[in-house]
């Protein structure tokens, strides 16, 4: 039955927006951006005694483009968060919340060490066998960490953020185990193997650049044009409906997640075997967890990933340069500033979706008006003209 | 929404006005030296190594331009990368504070042969031998001593405490590694000698036993704070710990249990003392040696006598603690006591034996006899084919410290149990 109230309006309503073009949408993200880091530049000024305002910015872009190395560093970097991001994205599409991307890449990274450790370094194998070996290894090891949840989750139904999240730790523990055994010093530290891993192509920034680029191409593809990706997005929108379709749900759970396992494996790959020739329980470098801000960003649009992967990477680079341009000793000044990106990002999504319209002043001598139970925003979409606004109100069956 | 814009653009542009009208100042900007930090302030171990930086530049007349530190810097190539960059940013003086930063310190040492490079705990200076690569430490055992000793004569003021008059101690260690052990053990010492001084003037003859527990790292809040209250709850009537976070002193302040500290003042009521190491002395000479002074050894052990290694009490420290202490270190520097005085702690054969049998130990012990069957002092010991049991008067000593500046004793001695 209808049930009407009678109430005051509210100070404003939230009304859905008709879309906006995109040059438009593009401006304001960048006012966004723009107005997140010039708070952070006023709150790093205020904060520190040697840089100001200006310097900031200075600094904000020598960390990151200043040098050839910062330059190409910057690319590998936000080459290998892009990987991640790569690798969660099908998983998030099919709403499997793959929380598990720093175990993936850990366990990775573990395996091709110890591949590394126990063929080259001990075994005196040639570094091809080792190579070989790495490769195939080390992608396994992380296939098998992203499919023992997906497999929980296709036969039993158990929450695979949880599950995902525990794989985590188990990763990580299993590094510091090893680190023990490998070693027996006692000091929690690794001696690299540089003799052994992955070669470089051109320089050592190189590989890593390639192979993303093949693996960003490919998801493209893959997420885009084929069957399987079609059909993972299917499953995201409604397991039922692809039930009914006769697509065989578990199946593709499992296969989507050992892509996403593989992807996250390549990621170890290059961070062991070609970018730092050892392992330590966080050489995932919190990617799995930032990937994930980086696809909720870009909405689950591998192109759009692309920007936020980078746009996060130039923050990170070049605020860690401004940390130490203005004599920040911790690393929690890069995260907040990071924060207020975020923050300001995800604000300017929703007033690019929504907008608020505030009640008028006349209206308030209105006491009398009806109050709409429910959904306000139906009620606007079907009459874009918002100057009548005050013509929304009304009885609503709610039933 | 124009009008919105109009007025943020005319406000950026404003502020930015102001702040580009500061800071036009005339200061000597070329980059000399530069600090690489496993973490941040907020890590004691890295806290410390940050302020007796900046008090060696200050020291030195160097603007904060001069000078970087680069925190939370990985065990990985991104170390090797954080020293390339401060080399290309022209700095002539980089050190790095965590051991797993000596093989790409080297590695940048290696390639950039007019830099010096500096590295604290490191084991590998003097077999990689290269003009610009250094490793120091300080024999920081010493100071651990110290720090136990005021802790013993703290046990004394609470022998209600003692149970068969044997005061049981925790102890929460980060790895199973020669540098946590050497602290542990002389820190041992210190208590066993305090208590040991008031038993031959005193009818009750009071004892004491330590259990260490290592977390598995060398910084974690919460497996530190966790360890401490495992030992409080194993018996321990007081904490100390070779661990880098608050955990263990925020432990015991809650269980109102002494604590002696290590890198620095915790600033708590429950802190009896604290012991560190003080590196103002040899960031000094390294900012001397990059501006054309004296080269720094390729292995440095700083001492209580180049003021490296300091001590000072906390506000639950026993009265009377400071002169008495102050006495110890005076004994210390004349040489006069030796912290690890052989006939002071016995060891079981096995103890030393494990240590032989790792082939894998970078500093294998050898050549040891025992003057017992499976429990006894030792007499002999040889570390990297040096004897490092030596005599200075009537005593007995190991010599810590001397064959490279990393601590090297790691046997497990008798009294001291790991959980």
């Amino acid at each position: 039955m209808a049930e009407i109230k009678v109430a005051r309006e509210p100070l404003f309503h939230i009304v859905k927006r008709p879309n906006i073009p995109v040059w438009k949408k593009l401006l304001y993200y960048a006012i966004a951006i723009v107005a997140a880091l010039i708070i952070s530049a006023v709150f790093c000024a205020i904060s520190s005694d040697v840089g100001d305002f200006g310097d900031f910015f200075k600094y904000l872009f020598e960390g990151v483009i200043g040098t050839e190395m910062r330059i190409w560093l910057f690319f590998r970097e936000g080459m290998l968060l892009l990987g991640v991001a790569l690798a969660l994205l099908p998983a998030f599409k099919m709403k499997f919340w793959n929380l598990g991307a720093n175990g993936q890449v850990v366990i990775s990274c573990l395996v091709s060490y110890a591949v590394m450790f126990y063929f080259g370094k001990e075994g005196g194998s040639s570094n091809a066998t080792v190579i070989v070996i790495m490769i195939v290894a080390s992608i396994s090891a992380s296939i098998l960490w992203a499919v023992i949840p997906a497999i929980f989750k296709a036969f039993f139904n158990t929450n695979e953020t949880l599950f995902t999240l525990m794989m985590n730790y188990i990763a990580e523990g299993l590094v510091l185990l090893m680190i023990k055994v490998w070693a027996p010093s006692g000091s929690g530290s690794l001696d690299p193997i540089p003799d052994f891993g992955l070669i470089d192509i051109g320089n050592v920034y190189l590989l890593t650049i390639t192979v993303v680029a093949i693996i960003s191409v490919f998801s493209y593809f893959y997420l885009n044009k084929s069957k399987h990706g079609y059909e993972l997005s299917v499953v995201g929108e409604s397991v039922n409906t692809a039930k009914y379709a006769g697509m065989n749900v578990k199946k593709i759970v499992i296969r989507t997640m050992v892509l996403s396992g593989a992807i996250c494996g390549i990621i170890g790959l290059l961070l062991t075997g070609n970018i730092n020739h050892s392992v330590h329980s966080t050489m995932h470098g919190n990617m799995g967890f930032t990937a994930i801000i980086a696809t909720w960003l870009a909405q689950f649009n591998p192109l759009t990933t692309i920007g936020t992967c980078f746009l996060i990477t130039f923050i990170s680079r070049g605020m860690n340069f401004v940390k130490i341009k203005f004599h920040f000793y911790d690393t929690s000044i890069v995260n907040v500033v990071i924060g207020f990106t975020y923050f300001f990002i995800i604000a300017c999504s929703f007033f690019i979706s929504y907008k608020l319209i505030f009640k008028k002043k006349e209206k308030k001598a209105m006491p009398t008006d009806f109050m709409v139970d429910g959904s306000q925003a139906e009620t606007v979409a079907e009459k874009p003209a918002t100057k009548t606004k005050s013509n929304k109100k009304g009885v609503k069956n709610n039933d | 929404m124009k009008k919105l814009l109009t007025l943020l653009v005319a406000a950026i542009m404003a502020v930015a006005c102001c702040f580009g009208l500061v800071g036009c100042g005339g200061e000597d900007d070329t980059p000399v030296v530069a600090l690489i930090t496993l973490h941040g302030r907020s890590s004691t171990y890295d806290k410390n190594f940050i302020e007796a930086f900046e008090t060696a530049c200050a020291n030195k007349g160097l603007n904060k331009k001069q000078y970087a530190i680069v925190s939370d810097i990985e065990e990985d190539a991104s170390c090797y990368n954080a020293a390339k960059d401060l080399v290309d940013q022209g700095y002539k003086g980089i050190f790095a504070d965590s051991f797993g930063h000596e093989a790409y310190m080297i590695q940048a040492a290696t390639e950039f042969t007019d830099v010096q490079f500096y590295h604290a705990t490191g084991t590998s200076a003097l077999s990689v031998n290269k003009a610009n690569f250094h490793n120091a430490f300080a024999s920081i055992y010493e100071g651990r001593y110290l720090a136990g000793y005021a802790a013993g004569l703290k046990l004394l003021t609470m022998t209600d405490k003692a149970v068969d008059n044997n005061f049981q101690l925790g102890y929460v260690g980060a790895h199973p590694y020669a540098e946590v052990i050497s602290g542990y053990t002389s820190w041992y010492l210190g208590v066993v000698a305090a208590l040991n001084e008031y038993n031959a003037e005193n009818s009750t003859a009071y004892t004491a036993t330590m259990e260490v527990t290592y977390t598995g790292t060398w910084y974690g809040e919460t497996q530190e704070k966790t360890a401490a209250e495992t030992l409080i709850g194993n018996g321990a009537v007081l904490i100390s710990q070779h661990a880098d976070s608050m955990g263990a002193p925020t432990a015991c302040e809650n269980a109102n249990v002494p604590n002696v500290a290590y890198n620095g003042t915790t600033g708590k009521n429950s802190l009896v003392a604290y012991s560190k190491i003080n590196w103002v002395p040899y960031f000094e000479k390294m900012i001397d040696q990059v501006q054309g002074g004296a080269a720094v050894e390729t292995d440095w052990t700083g001492t209580i006598a180049t003021d490296s290694v300091q001590w000072a009490l906390g506000a639950g420290a026993a009265a009377g603690t400071q002169a008495k202490v102050d006495a110890v270190q005076a004994e210390l520097i004349a040489g006069t006591r030796k912290v690890f005085d052989v006939s002071t702690f016995t060891v079981k054969a096995s103890a030393i034996q494990s240590v032989i049998d790792d082939p894998l130990s970078f500093t294998p012990m050898s050549a040891f006899t025992l003057d017992g069957e499976t429990v006894g002092h030792i007499t002999s010991l040889t570390v990297s084919g040096q004897e490092v049991i030596k005599t200075a008067g009537t005593i007995r000593y190991f010599d810590e410290s001397v064959v490279r500046s990393a601590p090297y004793f790691q046997m497990i001695i008798e009294g001291i149990t790991i959980i």
